[in-house]
């Protein structure tokens, strides 16, 4: 357990300084990293804790950077207040998403295919909002970058690494606590044997509807981030299911339920496929194609010999027992 | 298309998240045996469809197999993976262009009082219930066929009665891959394709089959000409490229009052 915790200790320092010798290149690469962290540790909450599959996240992820850019766009007030619009937007679709799915008894696969079709449903209805610049896409003015405007959240691209990292760090403290707490106890009896659950006192209605609902107010401050890290949104691309499968995509090759799991899992694939680009660049087999069927194979692989994720096997390896 | 999906679910129960991929292969294959012998693509159907059925087998015997026990995200990702290797296989060796197939009938059609029906999309409807025909006696008719829905009842209760379940498995995966490429021929003369067309028929064919019904067959022809008919009535009443819009509301509704589907059965 001490050894947990110095490792820790030891990693958040190293994420701190990393800045200080980082070039551009690897600092993107690091926020890209720890943004998939994020957005991984949310559905995490979701899937791992409380067991329910959801397929449609980059919903939440989307919902929320266009409320927050449409908000700074139009009125120009920064994300400070469009932060919370999206939370309340996202929670409101997600509690409403779940509560239908739960009401009437919607779980495993079939629940995973309602999410997808309320992300492709939200897709289609935003290409033709043209308040947001439908299939166009909406363009936020990008500010000068070199100075930290935290009111408007624009600022170099240091600001930003730091945000995900104090994100990231916020939502490892808080999952750390949800595992141990109550509610964290009801969701794992939830996802271990929902009956037993239920017939033990627990309301599981209410408590997979709050899952909902945590897991899409955090994914919402992610979207909030992307909206303004990459100042442009289409809806083609943001509410696309290869965007809700990247997500997920962390959490299950680093271990799912566990904390450190969404963590390692992005850190894990983000450097997976920024070095099989480096490696087919330095080989010189530049053929459009090849760095995905790479990733793909390195993806069955894990699947296959590591069915629980890469953190549990590396944890017994080291002898931690966090 | 959705067909080989439902019969896929109904009897691995697994989730083939790689199916449109899968039909675009045998769209390309169908264009590449064009392209080289001028092979008919509802000729070509016929080496195509063996050719998908044995890799169908071959997919399910050596790499899902082994996942039928483990929980559904894990058969999720499997897939994934399937897919992503597939679409960009496609791209590495047919490149990013559109490709389609030219035949001389393609332009021609039937008039029907006042209706205009292309001929492609005649022999595409025709090819597609033959297809469904043949499945449809299999199933009902044969004993290997019976004993393919024996397992999909009950899993314990067919192997307890003797019957090789994990090679059962691999030919109802074989079978729904054959469908798949019986598709992806008839689709050819359609639409131009691309590597990246996959995403949106496996999208597709699962609306198709959960209004249907997952599992089953009758449910997915069904599904499938409902979903037709109501995005083609959307897109005129509407703009036409909100029509999707109609076919994901039509699969949430169904999802929410019938979950089974509209002639599922009760899971």
């Amino acid at each position: 357990m001490i050894r947990a915790q110095i490792g820790l200790a030891a990693l958040f320092l190293l994420l701190i300084i990393f800045p200080l010798f980082a070039g551009a290149y690897a600092l993107s690469v690091a926020t890209l990293i720890l943004y998939f962290a994020y957005t991984g540790q949310a559905w995490n909450v979701m899937m791992g804790f409380a067991g329910q599959l959801s397929l449609g996240h980059s919903l939440y992820v989307g919902v929320g950077a266009y409320a927050a850019g449409a908000i700074f766009f139009h009125y120009g007030i920064g994300p400070w207040a469009g932060l919370w619009v999206a939370i309340l937007l996202c929670v409101a679709l997600g509690m409403a998403i779940g509560f239908l799915a739960f009401r009437f008894g919607i779980s495993g696969v079939y629940f995973a295919l309602l999410t997808i079709a309320f992300a492709e449903f939200t897709r289609i209805g935003f290409d033709h909002l043209d308040w947001v610049g439908g299939p166009g896409g909406m363009f936020l003015r990008v500010a000068q970058r070199d100075t930290w405007d935290i009111a408007n959240f624009r600022g170099p691209p240091l600001m930003y690494y730091y945000v995900i990292l104090a994100l990231v760090s916020f939502a490892f403290v808080l999952c750390h606590f949800l595992l141990k707490s109550k509610a964290g106890y009801y969701w794992q009896a939830i996802r271990e044997n929902e009956e037993a659950a239920q017939a033990l006192g627990i309301n599981t209605f209410r408590w997979k509807v709050y899952a909902v609902a945590l897991s899409s107010a955090m994914t919402a401050v992610a979207g909030v981030f992307f909206a303004f890290y990459y100042n442009n949104l289409f809806p083609e691309q943001i509410f696309n299911i290869s965007r809700s499968i990247e997500i997920i995509l962390g959490p299950i090759i680093g271990g799912l339920g566990t904390l450190f799991g969404p963590i390692l899992g992005a850190a894990v694939l983000t450097l997976l496929s920024e070095g099989i680009t480096e490696l087919i660049a330095a080989l010189g087999w530049e053929i459009p194609g090849v760095k995905q069927v790479f990733y793909g194979v390195v993806l069955l692989a894990v699947v296959m010999f590591l069915p629980h994720g890469i953190w549990p096997a590396l944890a017994r390896r080291l002898k931690l027992n966090a | 298309m959705a067909l080989g999906l439902s019969v896929i679910f109904g009897v691995v129960r697994v989730v083939n998240f790689a199916h449109g991929e899968m039909m675009t292969v045998a769209m390309y294959a169908a264009t590449a045996l064009f392209a080289a012998f001028r092979l008919d693509p509802f000729l070509a159907v016929l080496p195509v469809a063996a050719t998908f059925f044995l890799l169908g087998y071959a997919l399910q015997a050596g790499i899902i197999n082994p996942f039928i026990t483990r929980p559904e995200h894990s058969q999720f990702m499997l897939l994934v993976a399937v897919a992503i290797i597939l679409v960009n296989a496609l791209l590495i060796v047919f490149g990013p262009d559109a490709r389609n197939v030219q035949v001389d009938y393609q332009l021609e059609s039937y008039e029907l009082g006042k209706l205009l029906i292309d001929k492609a999309r005649v022999f595409a409807a025709a090819l597609a219930v033959v297809a469904a025909l043949l499945l449809f006696s299999f199933f009902r008719f044969t004993l290997t066929g019976k004993a393919i829905r024996a397992c999909a009842d009950n899993y314990l209760g067919a192997r307890v009665v003797g019957l090789n379940v994990k090679h059962l498995y691999a030919l109802t995966f074989g079978l729904g891959s054959a469908c798949v490429a019986v598709a992806g021929c008839a689709l050819v003369l359609l639409v131009d394709v691309t590597p990246g067309l996959g995403p949106y028929y496996t999208l597709l064919a699962f609306v198709i089959v959960i209004v249907g019904g997952l599992g089953s067959m009758g449910g997915a022809l069904l599904g499938g000409v409902l979903i037709g008919v109501s995005e083609a009535v959307a897109g005129l009443f509407i703009a036409p490229s909100a029509k999707s819009m109609f076919s994901f509301g039509l699969l949430i509704l169904v999802l929410l009052l019938r979950p089974q589907g509209l002639l599922g059965k009760k899971a």
